[in-house]
């Protein structure tokens, strides 16, 4: 197998508010390969958007990168310089978020923004970077690019922004896009054009994504591979088809059964995961998913579990599951 | 005009057979205002010319894309604004201009539960006022009763009746959200509009919420109208399912009907967009992405509203206005192409 593109390292991510210590992403290591979508998955607070944000050096104050390391090509991300990172940000990882409305600059015209990155990061002048914009915005699906490029944010709808800000990260040709729920402000048929459209890219330019998110159904559709991540750390990772078909952790069990199916004819009630998610400043002893785990056992109260083969393609973080018990079908 | 004649039974007494509310003909529009004086140069047609009648006893599921008129339809159904045009009714009796006291008793019988529990909880009240507040609005209960049946209806919505005295920010989102369930049903409401009531919860939250609206309607004899963005969600929750698109009914069926087989193009290119958690089915499945976005409110294409980005419109769907006609028992469709 060839090297990995990018290699997390046991990287530890804490905020350091008033009330506590929160560890926002608690020992987290995996590798993405070149070409391949890697899915992030878990609920709000899980630390899937700071495990990004700390690959691209963004983690806001009071947050910190506290351990472990970041290597993209061999070379650790955590030590660079912030004029390093800079250049790393526009040149080789690119980021999309939530949101394009905020963060796209409102007085500023598209055009301008999606060719920004060339100015900085490859010395292009304006009306280069003009050109090469436009036909960025052509290639992500924008009608009429050469006059839309004139336009400003606000003139777009939600999907074009989102198309927007898909075609300045790409501009670059990064070797790994990273998007957070780039569909979740979006309605569905404007989510499946987005989700069409990265599909398309991944393809094309050939990069390795990795897609956040907390919608299993975009995971199912769109990676290869996926992790499941339950207070600050990965609870289980593997295939795609095999985590979904399988599951080796109560966590991803519990919510694959907790979700309502298009598909599903039945209607009867939905079996919800009880409880919520743990209070990351002073997590549960144990394995933080015991209190609202079906097959705890005694040791998960006060021994703390980690990420170990389970089965021959997924890893798994429980105690139950290394120990050979099957989880029931779902 | 509406079709006031197509109104059920506005002059025999109602039964429960007859819908518990129903529109006919409905639309609320906004003013667009421009320039230093504000002047009116347009209106937004949020609601344009909706007939819908929900049963006793059903919960109704509305969907459909943001701006499509579905919030501000759930709000005009139990007078919370204005309707421009057209008749509500409750019960058989004419609500569309109710005031006073007979707007008052109304209130106590439909009520709202609201999306976003962070929003829609005043931070410097504690539970039981909030709880409470409807009762004093209404003066349905006084001093021990009043506490007591705070406490019943915390109860009732799984929360602890020992936490009256706290503040919204000491619960999680799942349980505003229950606070906020406990509000709407202070008063013993009938009829109660949903508006994408789990929309902000996390996924593992989303099914206590549901299954609580679900075990609530079984108990308490409650009629939902069920707003959504999530399919999903709205066909599991949901006796019946209403389409909206652009201001208008595109498609009403009941709920295994209409995902079984939709009719309206529209209503199979937002099934068809649906992505299901599961990868087998996802690699194998059919694409059919919807080109496009959805036509400005303020200027709706003519016809057909969906003609726009309708994979089989032709030349007649721009020329006149496909009316929303029954296809099966039960079974409705505005089109003049329809899907098998």
């Amino acid at each position: 197998m060839p090297a990995p593109l990018l290699e997390v390292r046991d990287l530890k991510t804490q905020f350091f508010t008033p009330e506590g210590v929160v560890k926002a992403v608690d020992g987290v290591s995996f590798e993405l390969h070149a070409g391949e979508t890697l899915g992030i998955v878990g609920e709000s607070g899980c630390g899937k958007s700071v495990t990004a944000l700390s690959i691209m050096r963004l983690i806001p104050r009071p947050g910190r990168i506290v351990g472990g390391s970041v290597l993209f090509e061999g070379r650790d991300l955590v030590g660079l310089s912030a004029a390093e990172m800079q250049e790393v940000r526009g040149e080789s990882i690119a980021m999309i978020f939530q949101d394009p409305m905020t963060s796209l600059n409102p007085v500023f015209r598209v055009g301008w923004q999606v060719g920004e990155p060339l100015v900085i990061h490859q010395a292009k002048d304006n009306a280069s970077a003009g050109v090469e914009a436009t036909r960025m915005l052509a290639k992500v699906g924008i009608p009429n690019p050469q006059q839309r490029a004139r336009d400003f944010p606000h003139h777009f709808s939600g999907g074009m922004r989102q198309r927007a800000m898909i075609a300045m990260g790409l501009t670059t040709t990064p070797a790994v896009l990273i998007a957070d729920e780039p569909t979740t402000a979006l309605d569905v048929t404007i989510q499946a054009q987005i989700l069409d459209l990265l599909r398309h890219v991944n393809r094309e330019f050939g990069m390795a994504t990795i897609l956040i998110t907390h919608n299993l159904g975009v995971v199912a559709g769109m990676c290869e591979r996926v992790m499941v991540m339950y207070a600050g750390r990965i609870v289980e990772s593997g295939p795609t088809a095999d985590v979904f078909a399988h599951p080796k952790h109560p966590y991803t069990w519990s919510l694959l059964r907790s979700i309502p199916r298009l598909d599903a004819d039945r209607r009867e009630p939905l079996k919800p995961i009880e409880g919520s998610p743990p209070d990351l400043i002073d997590p549960p002893a144990g394995c933080s998913f015991h209190p609202r785990c079906a097959f705890r056992v005694d040791r998960c109260s006060h021994d703390d579990p980690r990420l170990q083969p389970v089965g021959d393609t997924q890893q798994a973080a429980c105690w139950v599951t290394q120990a050979g018990t099957e989880l029931p079908r779902a | 005009m509406p079709d006031i004649a197509a109104a059920p039974a506005l002059h025999r007494a109602w039964t429960a057979t007859d819908p518990l509310v129903s529109v006919r003909g409905l639309k609320k529009w906004f003013p667009v205002s421009s320039g230093v004086l504000q002047r009116t140069i347009a209106h937004v047609h949020a609601v344009d010319g909706v007939d819908l009648d929900i049963k006793k006893g059903e919960t109704l599921g509305l969907v459909g894309e943001s701006g499509c008129g579905k919030s501000t339809l759930g709000r005009t159904l139990i007078r919370l604004l204005d309707a421009n045009e057209g008749v509500i009714s409750y019960r058989g009796e004419d609500i569309t201009r109710s005031h006073g006291e007979s707007l008052r008793r109304l209130r106590r019988k439909m009520t709202m539960i609201f999306q976003d529990p962070y929003a829609s909880l005043d931070p410097r009240h504690t539970v039981g006022d909030i709880v409470g507040e409807p009762l004093d609005i209404h003066r349905l209960f006084q001093g021990r009763e009043r506490t007591e049946r705070i406490g019943e209806l915390l109860n009732l919505v799984g929360l602890n009746a020992r936490h009256v005295d706290r503040y919204p920010h000491e619960f999680s989102g799942g349980q505003r959200q229950r606070i906020g369930i406990a509000r709407a049903l202070a008063v013993d409401p009938e009829f109660i509009v949903c508006d994408e009531p789990i929309s902000s919860l996390d996924v593992s939250i989303q099914a206590q919420i549901i299954n609580l609206l679900e075990a609530l309607q079984a108990r308490l004899d409650l009629t939902y109208l069920f707003i959504a963005h999530d399919l999903s969600v709205v066909k599991h929750i949901s006796n019946r399912v209403a389409v909206m698109y652009l201001g208008k009914v595109m498609e009403v069926a009941p709920a295994n009907e209409l995902y079984r087989r939709p009719r309206h193009p529209y209503t199979g290119s937002l099934l068809a967009a649906v992505p299901i958690p599961d990868p087998a089915i996802e690699l194998t499945r059919e694409r059919v992405i919807l080109q496009g976005d959805v036509a400005s409110p303020v200027d709706p294409p003519s016809g057909c509203r969906f003609r726009t980005r309708c994979p089989r419109a032709r030349e007649h769907c721009a020329e006149a206005v496909p009316p929303l006609e029954a296809l099966g028992a039960d079974h409705k469709a505005a089109c003049f192409y329809p899907l098998d």
